[in-house]
C-alpha cells in the first residue's frame, strides 16, 4: 500500500512524474465535461460514441502515409489530424445513411462504429507486419495509455481547452437555443448547420486529444457521465455546464493520481470509474433531481396529505354529530376517525402520532379517543374550510379549474384572490346549516358511518 | 405582380392596396422523399385576418407553415412576406412551433425559453440584455404566467408550456405570426386565454395564421380560413367557405378527390 506521504505528493502535483499526466487528464476532463454537457443535451451521445470509434482507422491510416512519406509515423498532430478525419467521416456515414435511406439513427450509428471501429483493427493488424509498425503502439489508442503522455500532449489539451471555454462562453446563447429548439432557431435565422458543425468540431476535437488518455472506447463515458452526473443538481444550463466540468476535471485528476499508485491499474479505465461514482452519488443525493430528493418531497407530500386529511375527518365528525356549544368537547372515538376514509390502522395511527407531536391533538386515554387541542381545532377549521372552498371552485368553475387545482389547498387564497374567495364563501354561506364554523361541504359524503 | 391584379384575393382591402399583403403564396409545392405533401399551393392572405388552417391529418398544414418560414426546402413555387422573401421580412415574423417538437425536459425556465424570442435581434454572442428580460416577463405576464417565471419548464403543465411557446411569439414583436397547433391538448381555461390574445393580436392589426384541429370553433375564432388537403381547397371569410361542401371536400378522404378528377375527365370528353 501506498504511504499517505506519497499520496498526497501525487494529488498536490508534487511529483514530478506524474505531474504533467493529472494536469492533462484534469483538462482534458474539464473540456471533455463542458462539451458533454452540450452533447447529453443535443441528444448525440451516441454519435459521440460513433465518433470516437471511427477515429481508429484514422490513426493508422496516418501512420501508413507518414511512414509512406518518409516522415515520423508516431508524430502526434499528424496522428491526430487523421483520427479527426475519419472520425468525421463516420458522423458524416451516420447522417448520409439517415438522410437517404429508411434506416433509423441507433441501427445507422451500430453499423458505421462497428465497420469503422473493424477497420482500424484491420489497419492496425497490416501495421504489425511492417518493419516500423510493431513499436509504434498505436493500440494505445484503443484503451489509453495516460503514462505516455508527454509535453506536446500538454500544449495541445490546454489549446483545445481553451478554444472549448472561450467557444462556450461566447456562444452560449447561440448553443443553448440550437440545442433546446433548432426549428426555432432556424426560423430566426439562426445558421444552423453551421452552428452544429462547429460544436461537432469541438466534440471532435475534444474527442481525439482524450483518445491517448482515456482511448477510444471509454472516451464517450468521460464525455457523458459527468453531464449526466451535473444534471441531478441543477436545473439551469449554465450551472451544469460548469458543474460537468468541474466533475470532469476532478475525475481525471483523482483518476489519474489512483492510477499513479497502483501499478497495472489503467488511467483510462480508474478515470471513468471515478466519473461513475460522481455519478451515482449524484443521482442518489442530487439536490434537484436526485432520487433521495424525489423521495422526500413525496414523503412529505404524504405526511402533509395525512396530517391534512385526520384533520378534516375529526373536524367533520366533530361537526356532523354535535351542536356547536358541544364543539368544545372535541373528543373523538379511534373507532369513528377509523370508518372516515379508507386508511389501514398503522397509517392512522401514524398520522395521530405524528399531530400529536405537532401538538394537535391529545389522547387522554390514550387508547380509543382522540381530542382536538385549540391549535388543532384552528387548523382543522381551516383545512376544512379550504378544502371545501375548492370543491366549491370545481363546481362552480369546472372548465377552469383544471389548470389550477394542482397548487396546494393552502394556496387557495393566493391563487384565485380575495375576491372569488368571497364569492365562494358566500356561495357555501348557502348549505350552511346553523352554528358550524365552516361552511358545509357542498356535497356531504360519510363513508362508513 | 401586384396584389391588386391576382385572381385569389376575394374580398376587397380596404386601404392596403398599396401596402404588399402579409402572405402570398404562388405554386408552392414541398415534396419529401420523392413524395408530393402540398402541391401548387396559391394563398394570399390580407393584413390583419386571424386566419385558421384545417385539413385532416397530413393534408399538409405544418409543411405549409414550414415552408413559409424556409425552415424545409420548397420543390417549387414561391413564397412572399409583405412582398419580400422570408430571408429578408424575418424580423416581421413570428412562429410557435408544435409544442413536442422539444424536449420539455431540457435545463431552462420558461423566462429562459421566452428571451429566446429576443434572440434574433440580439445577434452574435451578445448576451441576453436586462432589456430583453423584462421584454420577457412582459410577455409571460400577458400569458399569465408571471408567477412562474422561474421555474424550469418541465414542472409547467402542458397548457402553461404552450403558453410559454406564445409568450416567445410575442417578444418576436412580429406583425404575421404563424402558429402550429397552439390549441393542442390545453385546458378549456388556456384555450380560452389564447383565442383572448389571438384577438388581442388583431385588434393590433396582426395577421395571425393558426394551424387549428377542432373545427366546432373555427367559426367562433377565425373570421378567415383556409381549407387545406394537400392543395388548397378553398380560402376565404369563415362564413363563405366554411361550408358543408367544402368541409366534405377537405376532410372526405382521397378517394373523393380521385373521383372528382376522374368524374371531370369524363366530363370534359
Amino acid at each position: 500500500m501506498p504511504e499517505l506521504a506519497d499520496i498526497c505528493n501525487v494529488l498536490l502535483l508534487r511529483d514530478y512524474n506524474t505531474r504533467l499526466v493529472v494536469i492533462c487528464t484534469m483538462l482534458l476532463g474539464c473540456a471533455c465535461g463542458l462539451m458533454g454537457g452540450f452533447l447529453l443535451l443535443r441528444k448525440r451521445s451516441l454519435m459521440g460514441d460513433t465518433l470516437s470509434h471511427a477515429t481508429l482507422p484514422g490513426v493508422g491510416l496516418s501512420f501508413i502515409l507518414a511512414v509512406a512519406l518518409g516522415g515520423d509515423g508516431k508524430s502526434l498532430p499528424i496522428l491526430l489530424v487523421g483520427a479527426a478525419i475519419t472520425g468525421v467521416i463516420g458522423c458524416a456515414a451516420v447522417l448520409f445513411i439517415r438522410e437517404q435511406t429508411r434506416i433509423k439513427d441507433d441501427a445507422a450509428m451500430g453499423i458505421v462504429l462497428s465497420v469503422f471501429f473493424g477497420a482500424g483493427i484491420a489497419i492496425l493488424g497490416v501495421i504489425q507486419t511492417m518493419p516500423e509498425g510493431s513499436a509504434a503502439g498505436l493500440e494505445s489508442f484503443i484503451y489509453g495509455k495516460t503514462a505516455s503522455m508527454v509535453m506536446s500532449d500538454f500544449q495541445i489539451l490546454v489549446f483545445v481547452t481553451i478554444c472549448v471555454i472561450t467557444c462556450s462562453l461566447l456562444l452560449f446563447k447561440e448553443f443553448r437555443l440550437l440545442c433546446f429548439d433548432e426549428t426555432f432557431a432556424a426560423a430566426l435565422g439562426w445558421p444552423v448547420k453551421f452552428l452544429d458543425i462547429l460544436l461537432l468540431a469541438l466534440i471532435t476535437a475534444v474527442t481525439v486529444t482524450g483518445l491517448q488518455a482515456v482511448g477510444l472506447i471509454l472516451i464517450i463515458a468521460f464525455l457523458i457521465t459527468p453531464a449526466a452526473a451535473a444534471r441531478f443538481w441543477t436545473n439551469q444550463l449554465d450551472r451544469m455546464l460548469v458543474l460537468s466540468a468541474l466533475i470532469g476535471g476532478a475525475s481525471g485528476w483523482l483518476g489519474a493520481s489512483l492510477s499513479a499508485f497502483i501499478p497495472r491499474l489503467p488511467a483510462g479505465a480508474v478515470i471513468v470509474l471515478v466519473a461513475a461514482l460522481f455519478f451515482v452519488v449524484s443521482m442518489l443525493i442530487g439536490t434537484e433531481r436526485g432520487v433521495m430528493v424525489r423521495f422526500l418531497r413525496q414523503s412529505q407530500l404524504k405526511k402533509r396529505m395525512g396530517r391534512q386529511h385526520l384533520l378534516r375527518a375529526l373536524y367533520e365528525i366533530l361537526e356532523g354529530g354535535r351542536l356547536t356549544e358541544e364543539l368544545n368537547i372535541r373528543t373523538v372515538p379511534f373507532r369513528q376517525i377509523r370508518g372516515r376514509r379508507t386508511w389501514s390502522d398503522t397509517q392512522l395511527r401514524d398520522y395521530i402520532r405524528r399531530a400529536y407531536n405537532d401538538g394537535l391533538v391529545e389522547a387522554p386515554n390514550k387508547v380509543d379517543s382522540i381530542l382536538l387541542t385549540k391549535t388543532g381545532l384552528a387548523e382543522a377549521a381551516q383545512v376544512t374550510r379550504n378544502h371545501r372552498l375548492w370543491e366549491m371552485y370545481l363546481i362552480e368553475y369546472a372548465d377552469v379549474a383544471p389548470s389550477r387545482v394542482d397548487r396546494d389547498a393552502d394556496m387557495v387564497e393566493h391563487v384565485l384572490g380575495e375576491k372569488m374567495v368571497t364569492r365562494l364563501e358566500n356561495k357555501l354561506q348557502a348549505y350552511r346549516s346553523a352554528g358550524s364554523l365552516v361552511p358545509q361541504s357542498p356535497h356531504p359524503i360519510h363513508p362508513g358511518d | 405582380m401586384s396584389p391588386e391584379s391576382d385572381p385569389f384575393i376575394q374580398v376587397e382591402q380596404t386601404g392596403s392596396s398599396s401596402k404588399s399583403l402579409p402572405l402570398k403564396i404562388r405554386d408552392l409545392t414541398v415534396a419529401y422523399h420523392r413524395k408530393p405533401v402540398i402541391w401548387d399551393i396559391d394563398l394570399s392572405i390580407p393584413e390583419g385576418k386571424l386566419v385558421s388552417i384545417v385539413g385532416p391529418n397530413g393534408a399538409g398544414k405544418s409543411t405549409l407553415i414550414k415552408a413559409c418560414l424556409d425552415l424545409i426546402p420548397r420543390t417549387s413555387g414561391e413564397v412572399s412576406i409583405y412582398g419580400q422573401s422570408y430571408k429578408k421580412r424575418r424580423k416581421r415574423v413570428g412562429y410557435v412551433p408544435q409544442r413536442e417538437s422539444v424536449d420539455w425536459d431540457f435545463p431552462v425556465s420558461a423566462l429562459d425559453v421566452v428571451a429566446m424570442g429576443t434572440y434574433g435581434k440580439l445577434g452574435w454572442f451578445r448576451r441576453v440584455s436586462k432589456r430583453s428580460k423584462a421584454l420577457s416577463m412582459e410577455a409571460l405576464e400577458r400569458v399569465g404566467l408571471a408567477d412562474y417565471a422561474h421555474r424550469q419548464i418541465s414542472q409547467l403543465s402542458g397548457g402553461q408550456q404552450q403558453r410559454t411557446f406564445l409568450a416567445r411569439a410575442l417578444v418576436q414583436d412580429a406583425d404575421i405570426y404563424f402558429m402550429d397547433e397552439p390549441f393542442a391538448a390545453v385546458d378549456a381555461a388556456t384555450e380560452r386565454a389564447i383565442v383572448e390574445l389571438l384577438k388581442e393580436l388583431q385588434k393590433r392589426g396582426k395577421t395571425v395564421l393558426v394551424v387549428h384541429h377542432d373545427l366546432a370553433t373555427v367559426p367562433q375564432y377565425f373570421d378567415w380560413t383556409v381549407l387545406l388537403n394537400m392543395r388548397v381547397v378553398a380560402v376565404g371569410p369563415t362564413n363563405e367557405v366554411f361550408t358543408q361542401e367544402n368541409l366534405r371536400r377537405t376532410y372526405g378522404g382521397k378517394l373523393t378527390l380521385f373521383t372528382q378528377a376522374a368524374n371531370k375527365v369524363v366530363q370534359s370528353r
